[in-house]
């Protein structure tokens, strides 16, 4: 895996808005980015607003559930997994996870550090953090 | 057909349960197998989707012989096949979809795809064989937390949603939190009743004034942060009090939007579903609002709350008569809208 390359400090949703869309400018076809952070570090909330950033106007909601959820609307598709609920890497390739990968959209994948093993090399990992108070978060990127 | 009652066959395999029922005129259940995977998942602390979909694969046959054999019918009986298109675990949904198809081609019987929603919507027509549209729906459960105008058997809208967790979600996560384990709505539910509902101050989350919308994802940072706060304090935290005081906020929201959504539309009869429906809070909640309101309020037996084949019989039937049947390159889908059944 790739070294921390450099280090956000967040400190409100304001700034992760700030984030998100800047990020979403920048993500091109086949970008996977990896969200991996604690329970309501904002995972979940940091994808919204790169959706927006993509022109997506449909509302993103947790994909827990469904472990992936696409958005074909916006400037590139959006692809949001959650693999928390993934115990066997297995199936994630029977739902066809590389062709997602290697698709013509962007994925982005909450809890990543459970399948750290069959991310691609180019992913971009962000590590998210809180801070010490509330709406603070910290974000380490290795790109 | 079989003694003049036209039979439709429900199978429903979106998430953790294989499930297959016998629905007689799309009222009457005459048989409801559910083969439940939870035992297995409790090791693994959530639903395992690899083992999810080989589960359904063994289990199928079963499951299916089992639920003939109760209503005391064969294949040749079967009038029709409803079976979950999405949404749900996609590995998970093309077990029930590839068996149904199977057997709607080598028996030549019709085959309808059913919007997992509209299934625990349908739910409440098996129990009760009179309740008919229009009325409006809540639907909670681990991935849905939506108020919905039921206009016909096949037409909806959906009036608000969640914005990021679904409650059965919410649940679940505040129960990993407070080390509960998995399923944890019911646990919180159990536990919060000997808890006090006021101890903590949680906050309730209405968002705009006129939105039908939810969001409970603060909810898990609130929990998070007080559990923290009280043990740098050195202070004991009592998991009762913490579940009655999460219930008490994400269901004081549910049920406050959904009188709203009862007075918006007028509804003159108000319908649970989900497997959270069988919530306790939830449903005293309601029926003290629905007497207040004066409307009715319908909620089925919790065995035809979770996820079963029964209620996709119902809405398959319902479906069919209005619209025909699907195709059958019919897929599975895992997010599929609910515009219409
Ligand atoms: N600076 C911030 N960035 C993101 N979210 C924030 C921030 N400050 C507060 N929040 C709140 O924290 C919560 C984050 O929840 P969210 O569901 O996005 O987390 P998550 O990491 O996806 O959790 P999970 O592990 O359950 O998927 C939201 O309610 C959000 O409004
Ligand atoms: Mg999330």
């Amino acid at each position: 895996m790739s070294e921390i390359v450099r280090t956000i400090e967040i400190k409100n949703e304001k700034d992760t808005e700030k984030f998100g869309l800047s990020l979403a400018k920048s993500l091109k076809a086949g970008d996977v980015v990896a969200l991996i952070g604690d329970l309501g570090t904002g995972k979940t909330a940091l994808t919204s607003y790169i959706a927006k950033g993509l022109d997506i106007k449909r509302r993103i909601s947790s994909p827990t559930f469904t472990i992936v959820k696409e958005y074909e609307e916006g400037r590139l598709p959006l692809y949001h997994f959650d693999v928390y609920r993934v115990f066997d890497e297995d199936e994630l390739f029977n739902i066809g996870i590389e062709e997602y990968f290697y698709g013509k959209g962007v994925c982005l994948i909450e809890w990543a550090d459970l399948i750290m093993n069959i991310l691609p090399e180019n992913t971009k990992y962000i590590y998210l953090e809180y801070g010490n108070k509330e709406g603070e978060r910290v974000y380490k990127c290795t790109f | 057909m079989k003694d003049g009652k036209f039979l439709t066959l429900g199978i429903e395999t979106s998430c953790d349960e294989t499930a297959i029922s016998v629905v007689a005129d799309g009222r009457q259940v005459w048989s409801n197998v559910i083969s439940s995977q939870i035992e297995i998942f409790k090791n693994y602390g959530g639903v395992v989707p690899e083992i999810a979909s080989r589960h359904h694969l063994e289990n199928i046959n079963k499951v299916l012989e089992e639920a003939l054999k109760v209503a005391d019918v064969t294949l040749d009986d079967i009038d029709l096949i409803g079976v979950t298109e999405g949404p749900g675990l996609i590995g998970a949904l093309l077990m029930g979809v590839a068996t149904a198809k199977a057997i709607a081609f080598a028996k030549d019987i019709p085959l309808v795809g059913v919007h997992h929603l509209f299934g625990h919507i349908s739910a409440n027509f098996l129990e009760d064989e009179n309740l008919e549209p229009p009325f409006l729906a809540l639907i909670t459960s681990g991935g849905h937390t939506e108020i919905v105008q039921v206009k016909s058997y096949t037409d909806c809208e959906i009036l608000g949603g969640t914005r990021d967790d679904a409650v059965g979600e919410a649940y679940d996560k505040v129960a990993r939190v407070l080390g509960l384990g998995y399923p944890g709505g019911p646990k919180i539910d159990k536990i919060a009743k000997s808890g006090n509902p006021e101890a903590v101050n949680f906050t309730r989350v209405l968002l705009e004034k006129d939105s039908y919308d939810f969001s409970f994802s603060g909810l898990k940072t609130q929990v998070l942060n007080y559990i923290n706060t009280e043990k740098q304090a050195g202070r004991e935290v009592c998991r009762e009090d913490v579940a009655a005081s999460f219930q008490q906020a994400v269901m004081e929201v549910v049920v406050k939007k959904t009188m709203n959504a009862v007075n918006l539309t007028g509804a003159l009869k108000l319908v649970m579903a989900g497997g959270v429906a069988a919530n306790s809070k939830l449903r005293s909640m309601l029926e003290s609002e629905t007497e207040k309101a004066g409307i009715k309020l319908y909620c089925p037996k919790p065995i035809l709350c979770t996820d079963n084949g029964a209620m996709i019989g119902s809405a398959a039937y319902y479906k069919y008569k209005a619209l025909g049947e699907d195709e059958l390159n019919m897929d599975a889908s895992s997010n599929l809208p609910l515009e219409r059944n």
